[in-house]
């Protein structure tokens, strides 16, 4: 396998003009002895897709994750550097994490909905944060649903369980349990990889519905899925966040051999 | 149909369409300004065709990028390639409207022909009608009618050859006329060579709608070979 410069990196910079909803600088992770992330330094830019593309191992879930602060319940598991969110480091000790999460949202791999109904997956987190108002709660279903493009198929029947929906549903009834807490930013962790390609479609016409109010960070294993709907495209590479550019520009004229070599098949 | 990818189509559809406006402009310009000696409106089809050129390699980056990052297959990739092919005919039928510009700042001063000029204007009148109706039968994706504007080249082509023999007759009477003839014979066959390229563009239209490439009106069969 060829093995590619790690220092031959090209990152983007970002005009003053342009809004940075959250911003990496020299974020490492360590699992026990061992140097996962090498210092990565990433902005991203308000309501906008931004895609982490890389092979396996290459870090890009790793990343994901330290955003809003997964990785801290792994035994041994190390992070340093510094994540900016509002002019806040959210990597501090001193961050509460529940409450940083209430801004930085996450869908995962596979649609995880609690084994509840569709009502109660998407309140459950308004209610532990303290939110008992009926009415209020009926227009955050209402809302959360609709923005993750599944409330006309869901609204009659609001207390089935969230387990009886498709997947492609599930999925979306993940991200509208995410959306529900109201966060600026959210993290997307493949969450199209487990569909099929008529529910990834829907998934992915939800994502480009909502960057009109979210910033979306989405890891994919998926390159066409990141050329389809990102705006930006970062690609990692050992560890390390190799190019990041306009999407359009990855995917036509990438400035990294290696960018090169993994969006176009031709990688090791 | 994927919805930033049907949105970035239909835009593609819109500036190509906006792209054979311009062409057929500068078209009807061209030989307006030649039929009427007016230079002024030459150098203005001369100056616009950058805008035309423009307009290409800006639909051509656009498609790049649709292929790359919306990986379209069956009707969506033939629609872009469509584009693409087309835009370039286009371009090329933009670069004989400003040959025809030239022709005319050349031309003037020399001894006009008025008979010849009329059949001139008559067959740009034809060409231009035809250039029309292709960008019609595109926006509609009509391959029907496309297969109809494609059999009106042969009309272009006959003009053509009128145009050919009143030359050489006209030649052959008052040796005055010859240098003006052989601009009105350029000029005839630069809307002969539009014309082509309407054709070209009927073949893509039935491209887009069969997946077929097709030859319409192949010029060796034309010319009898």
């Amino acid at each position: 396998m060829q093995n590619y410069s790690l220092t031959d990196t090209f990152i983007r910079p970002f005009d003053q003009g342009q809004e940075i909803a959250l911003a990496t600088s020299a974020l490492k992770v360590f699992y026990d002895d061992h140097e996962a992330l090498h210092g990565v330094s990433l902005p991203f830019e308000r309501y906008k897709i931004t895609a982490l593309i890389g092979a396996s191992g290459s870090g890009k879930s790793t990343f994901l994750r330290s955003l809003n602060r997964m990785n801290d319940t792994i035994e041994g598991t190390r992070v340093t550097g510094s994540i900016m969110y509002r002019g806040v480091d959210i990597n501090s000790k001193q961050v509460d994490v529940y409450e940083m999460r209430k801004h930085i949202g996450m869908v995962f791999q596979r649609p995880n909905p609690f084994a509840k109904s569709i009502y109660d997956n998407i309140t459950f987190a308004p209610r532990r944060f303290g939110e008992h108002n009926k009415e209020k709660l009926d227009q955050l279903v209402e809302q959360s649903l609709k923005d993750a493009a599944l409330w006309d198929q869901v609204k009659d029947d609001l207390h089935q369980s969230g387990l009886a929906l498709s997947g492609g549903q599930q999925q979306r009834l993940c991200i509208a349990r995410a959306i529900a807490m109201k966060p600026d930013i959210l993290l997307l962790d493949e969450p199209a990889s487990a569909l099929d390609p008529i529910s990834t479609s829907t998934v992915e016409d939800t994502l480009l519905q909502l960057k009109d109010h979210y910033t979306i960070i989405i890891v994919t294993h998926n390159m066409q899925q990141a050329a389809r709907i990102s705006d930006y495209t970062a690609f990692f590479y050992s560890g390390t966040a190799i190019e990041y550019d306009e999407t359009r520009k990855i995917f036509t004229r990438p400035k990294i051999k290696a960018t090169e070599d993994y969006v176009s098949g031709h990688f090791g | 149909m994927r919805r930033l990818f049907s949105d970035e189509l239909n835009d593609l559809h819109a500036r190509f369409s906006e792209m054979g406006m311009m062409v057929n402009e500068a078209i009807f310009d061209s030989v307006k300004a030649f039929v009427n000696h007016d230079k002024a409106l030459a150098h203005s089809v001369i100056d616009n065709d950058y805008h035309i050129n423009r307009r290409e390699v800006d639909l051509e980056k656009r498609s790049f990028e649709m292929i790359a990052l919306q990986q379209p297959v069956t009707s969506d990739l033939r629609m872009i390639v469509t584009v693409m092919k087309a835009s370039s005919d286009l371009e090329r039928m933009g670069d004989h409207a400003v040959s025809i510009a030239k022709s005319t700042i050349r031309v003037k001063g020399e001894t006009r022909v008025p008979e010849i000029e009329k059949v001139i204007a008559q067959m740009a009148a034809a060409v231009k009608e035809m250039v029309e109706q292709v960008l019609d039968a595109y926006v509609k994706e009509d391959a029907e009618a496309a297969r109809q504007i494609a059999e009106e080249d042969h009309g272009i082509n006959d003009f053509s050859s009128q145009i050919y023999s009143l030359c050489i007759d006209e030649m052959t009477r008052d040796a005055d006329t010859i240098v003006g003839s052989m601009d009105y014979m350029l000029v005839s066959s630069y809307l002969e060579r539009i014309g082509d390229y309407v054709t070209n563009i009927c073949e893509w239209i039935l491209y887009l709608k069969t997946g077929k490439l097709l030859e319409l009106n192949s010029n060796a069969k034309e010319d009898g070979f």
